[in-house]
């Protein structure tokens, strides 16, 4: 690491996954709510990344490999539930699911 | 080195700023794109180039297009040719436009100063990565691959839009 504190990562990553966590909890459109969750696994790859870089180690890059194919697989199955919720309900509010039956 | 961090991050996060306060989903989209490639760019001085590319190519290039076609599919309509006029007027994209200038002016910089590959001490390649990916973390790749093949299946179980319903 080159001059970048490990400290300033941190607080980058941390101030971009307190960001995620106001869109997740002040939006309710439910394709923000994804956004924001991306965001906050985006912040927390960063961290994992910054902390590897600070000992040389590969294990933070291999964790965010892993975060970026749970990211993957999220999304996919998170874009396909917005898909039916607006089949069903023509709305992309959360709250319209409140309901569980039909 | 710590000036261009500095910048990134700014643009990481004012982009990520702008992301969660857009009312539009598309010009949302726009400004998380830009914020992933300023997280890119903060990889690459970070030392980790392989990281870097992964998040331009996987995150900005496939899982950003995948929200973009889900918008495209919820907006099919009459109104939806007047949206897009409405989108393609320069407000919508000259601020993405502009903070992906700032990067790639930072970039052309870092390219300019003679070794395009970060110089730093604890740079990891990726052939070290891909050795401990495959040595200690072997089993965590399988199960990798199995929440990716759930993830198919359940996609495809979800996504499937079925006329008459039979439940």
């Amino acid at each position: 690491m080159t001059g970048i504190q490990l400290e300033q990562v941190l607080v980058l990553a941390a101030v971009l996954f307190v960001l995620g966590l106001k869109g997740l909890l002040v939006r309710r459109n439910v394709l923000f709510m994804l956004i924001s969750i991306e965001i906050m696994l985006n912040a927390a790859g960063l961290a994992f990344v910054a902390a590897g870089a600070r000992w040389g180690q590969a294990d933070g890059q291999v964790f965010f490999l892993f975060i970026l194919t749970m990211a993957a697989a999220e999304v996919s199955v998170g874009l396909a539930l917005v898909l039916q919720l607006h089949q069903q309900f023509k709305t992309l509010d959360a709250d319209a699911a409140a309901e569980l039956r039909d | 080195m710590t000036v261009l961090f500095y910048v990134a991050a700014t643009v990481a996060v004012f982009a990520t700023a702008m992301t969660i306060s857009r009312l539009n989903a598309i010009h949302a989209l726009l400004y998380f794109i830009v914020s992933l490639f300023a997280v890119a760019m903060i990889f690459f001085l970070l030392g980790a180039p392989f990281i870097a590319a992964l998040e331009v190519i996987v995150y900005a290039g496939a899982i950003m297009v995948l929200f973009v076609f889900v918008v495209m599919l919820l907006n099919l309509g009459r109104e939806a040719e007047e949206q897009e006029r409405h989108w393609l007027q320069p407000g919508a994209w000259l601020g993405p436009v502009g903070l992906a200038a700032v990067l790639l002016l930072e970039l052309g910089y870092v390219l300019a100063q003679g070794s395009g590959a970060p110089a730093t001490a604890g740079a990891v390649s990726p052939r070290e990565v891909g050795r401990v990916l495959l040595g200690p973390y072997l089993l965590g790749v399988e199960l990798a691959s199995m929440l990716l093949l759930a993830g198919l299946v359940g996609a495809y179980h979800l996504g499937r839009r079925d006329k008459d319903a039979a439940r």
